[in-house]
């Protein structure tokens, strides 16, 4: 196996490099090359970016109308100071 | 210097400066808009330093009333979310310390003081003696993107995350939420907890390796018993 090569197991230590564009060209062109040629790495390289999207959606908490009031609350006694 | 531009040396958006001048002219819907864009997430932070909601929402609070009490001093050389992360990570580190939690500090954290932890476990790759393609996937990962997104974006399934995230070590657990919750910039996160850039990305790529190995035990279970 040639030594240029990079394997999957390896590949898939270096998907948040990858992802964080932080690889060096000549690694990311070698992440590259493996991923045209491996139907699974891709299918690891999507999950990874499907967690880190579903990750992002636990932000979706507002502010609870009780939260607010008493924030408000806080906010007038410091301007009557 | 008029009361719309920010200060020479300044870090901080015209249009935060201009909401900081408001504050200080108390104005409330100025106030309203700030707790509205950064309250839930301040509490979200603040639960990475102390062990329960309320003590989350106290903290966040005492917060608050920092930043009003803090305006005359605050002089636009961070910008207002760098500003509010800082002070309520000073109260809720003491709040931690003092309920003598072990506190997230990424910043003492020493990637060489922890063994390796592979993102996919060595076993589902073929060995090195395998004659053809040693290293390879031996038990494949699915295509996800067979399935439909609303399977994925359910309630359960993000209940599945914020447990995985909830029992993250701490320092992993900081930076993934700063990152892809907050969506917070790797810059950002390595000047908010004083880490170098590779410490950061190698705490977020263990985080969301464990993440997504969560998600993957969940959809295959999901998966095997729709098939029954």
């Amino acid at each position: 196996m040639s030594v240029d090569k990079l394997t999957c197991q390896e590949l898939i230590e270096l998907v948040t490099e990858y992802l964080e564009g932080a690889l060096p060209p000549t690694d990311r062109a070698r992440f590259e090359r493996h991923l045209e040629g491996c139907v699974d790495c891709n299918h690891y390289l999507d999950q990874m970016k499907r967690t880190i999207r579903l990750t992002g959606r636990l932000t979706e908490a507002s502010l609870a109308p009780q939260a607010k009031n008493e924030l408000l609350k806080i906010f007038r006694d410091w301007k009557k100071r | 210097m008029t009361a719309q531009s920010a200060p020479v040396g300044r870090l901080i958006s015209d249009e935060e400066w201009k909401l900081v001048q408001a504050l200080r002219a108390g104005d409330e819907a100025a106030f309203e808009a700030l707790i509205e864009r950064y309250h839930a997430s301040l509490v979200r932070l603040a639960m990475l330093y102390v062990s329960d909601r309320a003590i989350a929402e106290d903290v966040t609070q005492e917060t608050w009333l920092g930043v009003l009490e803090g305006l005359p001093r605050f002089e636009g050389r961070a910008s207002l979310k760098t500003w509010l992360f800082r002070i309520l990570t000073n109260r809720a580190k003491t709040r931690g310390q003092r309920e003598s939690r072990s506190i997230p500090f990424s910043a003492f954290w020493d990637p060489d003081a922890e063994p390796a932890e592979p993102a996919v476990s060595p076993e589902r790759f073929l060995p090195d003696d395998n004659p053809v393609t040693p290293h390879h996937w031996a038990v494949k990962p699915a295509a996800w993107d067979e399935i439909p997104e609303e399977y994925f974006l359910t309630r359960e399934t993000l209940a599945h995350i914020q447990k995985a995230i909830e029992a993250l070590p701490p320092s992993q657990r900081e930076v993934i939420t700063l990152r892809d919750i907050e969506g917070w910039t790797a810059d950002e996160v390595c000047n908010a907890l004083e880490i170098s850039e590779t410490n950061q990305r190698v705490l977020l790529h263990r985080a969301r390796a464990r993440v997504r190995r969560t998600l993957e035990v969940y959809f295959d279970e999901g998966r095997s018993s729709d098939e029954r």
